[in-house]
């Protein structure tokens, strides 16, 4: 067993060396945009000492850090429902996204009945929603879960017909000269190729479901960081309002993350042709 | 060659000269009863089996059509088509035939070995049946070792190389190509005109080749069927008198030149 450990351990350390090198890489690729974060915060700072802004008005960089260390439980605790209504509303309004998308392609007529419906849907506004959803639903988390859900649900449907739609009809006409099943070709062209499509869409739908979950947590809530938000608001606590922002926006930026990493992961391939 | 046996098709050798695809009184309309179309108009004509047929004529002349309507791609109007006796659609679920378009069309997200596998993992016939060798196939084409390369890495001839390996991998009695190379450069036409012919005598299959190229036309059949347009129809089935196997060399002599001459003036008479 010894000189297995000794190898892995020395890949081990290889392996820690290949990704400092590769920090470095990104540390040096992104210098210019971090340089730039560092730059606006400390303008901000410098802003508002020298116009002396009340702290409730607009708070400081530095007032935002102590809200961070003074209110970390309320954060903490408000943050965890808020991703879960995130993260579900993204899984199932996406799901649901995919599954109809699946059925359109397969049948013209429900495209035809649905695909307006869907359109009108999505021009309701979701501020206007959210309290129709309220009373439907009551205060729980399910109002939370729909909204989000909803927010990812068009962009997805919209891409994944077009992705499942996106087989050449070349491609089309080989699987039947193969005498291919619809099912064989939704799974071994269709659904492949629409890969690219679906994942352009979840990336919307990753930063908008926590968009959706905090604006649902407005109307009525009693927690999730939504709910914060409007306590902090109501109660002149800026600088807690404003460390509620930064996570919500870090909370989205994640999701984001996590999605391309899943696609970079997933599709290696490119369109045949594109060198 | 041990290897090449292998490829070959399960054909019958006693009949030698038994009719591959018999097309009899074939028309093909598109369109509607007030915008109609006749892409084809009574084509008939026979191709014998183990034949190498390029199919020739002006654009609009319905080449390809009848060649996917051999295929069951395109709805027969009229007449009808018969492959080794069977209708298109039987023979298309008994794999006798496989298709080769001018785009690769290959699935970008499988690597080349996958590729050639796929006709094998679908239809009533997946996994039942024998089979050729991805691999022996690939070394045939000229990609031995590039079985895991995907498709956005090879160049345009190769992923054609790839297509007819996949083509050839159920042991088609009829390879249907619809200018497989008309998109290639000349150079590497050439050379791929030049192995075709070779995998042709390798394999014996039937090989039907709609090209819009005189030379290609000349050099790759033993029989060219000229079409001509508007509505689509026989103009000639004519015999290619030069010898096989056939190298590019055989371009410079005075009988190839004879003969593309000869296609020429029959290409012009039908504009």
């Amino acid at each position: 067993m010894s000189h297995v450990v000794s190898s892995t351990a020395k890949t081990e350390a290889d392996r820690k060396i290949a990704l400092l090198d590769a920090t470095a890489g990104v540390l040096t690729k992104h210098m210019p945009a971090i340089a730039a974060a560092v730059g606006l915060v400390v303008l901000w700072q410098f802003v508002v000492w020298f116009f002396k802004i009340p702290t409730f008005m607009a708070p400081s960089p530095v007032d935002v850090a102590y809200a961070f260390q003074d209110n970390a439980k309320i954060l903490w605790t408000n943050m965890l429902p808020t991703i879960l209504e995130a993260f579900l509303g993204f899984v199932f309004g996406n799901l649901v996204a995919i599954l109809l998308a699946i059925w359109f392609v397969h049948s013209s007529t429900a495209e035809k009945a649905f695909y307006p419906i869907a359109v009108f849907i999505k021009a309701i506004p979701i501020i206007a929603l959210a309290p129709i959803l309220v009373l439907i639903f009551g205060n729980g988390l399910a109002p939370k879960i729909i909204i989000a859900g909803l927010i990812c649900f068009f962009p997805t449907l919209v891409n994944m017909v077009q992705g499942l739609k996106s087989a050449s009809p070349a491609m089309l006409d080989l699987m039947r000269v193969l005498s291919a099943s619809n099912t064989e070709i939704l799974w071994k062209v269709r659904l492949p190729s629409s890969m690219p499509f679906l994942f352009a869409a979840l990336k919307i739908a990753a930063t908008s479901s926590v968009m959706g979950a905090i604006v649902a947590e407005w109307i009525g809530s009693s927690f999730g960081l939504g709910a914060l938000i409007i306590e902090a608001t109501y109660n002149f606590r800026s600088p807690l309002l404003y460390a509620t922002v930064v996570i919500a926006a870090v909370l989205a930026v994640v999701l984001f993350f996590i999605v391309s990493v899943i696609e970079a992961r997933m599709i290696r391939w490119k369109p045949a042709g594109s060198h | 060659m041990l290897g090449t046996a292998k490829l070959m098709p399960n054909v019958p050798l006693t009949e030698p000269a038994a009719t591959a695809v018999s097309i009899r009184n074939l028309s093909v309309r598109f369109g509607d009863r007030n915008n109609e179309f006749t892409a084809l108009s009574d084509v008939s004509v026979d191709i014998p089996e183990g034949a190498f047929v390029t199919m020739l004529g002006p654009s609009g002349c319905g080449k390809s059509t009848l060649l996917r309507c051999v295929a069951d791609l395109v709805h027969i109007s009229d007449g009808s088509i018969s492959v080794f006796g069977r209708s298109p659609q039987q023979a298309r679920e008994a794999r006798d035939f496989a298709f080769v378009f001018q785009d690769a069309t290959l699935l970008p997200w499988r690597n080349v070995i996958d590729n050639v596998r796929l006709p094998l993992e679908v239809g009533k016939h997946a996994q039942s049946g024998d089979h050729a060798d991805p691999h022996e196939l690939l070394a045939m084409v000229g990609l031995k070792g590039r079985e895991n390369a995907l498709p956005h890495e090879l160049s345009g001839g190769m992923r054609q190389r790839v297509a007819i390996a996949r083509a050839l991998i159920t042991r088609p009695r009829i390879l249907l190509m619809d200018e497989p190379f008309g998109a290639l450069d000349e150079i590497t036409r050439d050379r791929l005109n030049e192995e075709l012919l070779r995998v042709w005598q390798e394999t014996g299959t039937t090989i039907l080749f709609v090209t819009h190229s005189i030379p290609e036309a000349a050099f790759l059949g033993q029989n060219v069927l000229m079409l001509q347009a508007h509505p689509g129809r026989v103009k000639e089935f004519m015999k290619v008198d030069l010898p096989f196997p056939r190298s590019l060399a055989v371009r410079d002599t005075v009988e190839f030149i004879g003969v593309t001459a000869h296609l020429r003036r029959l290409l012009e008479e039908c504009l």
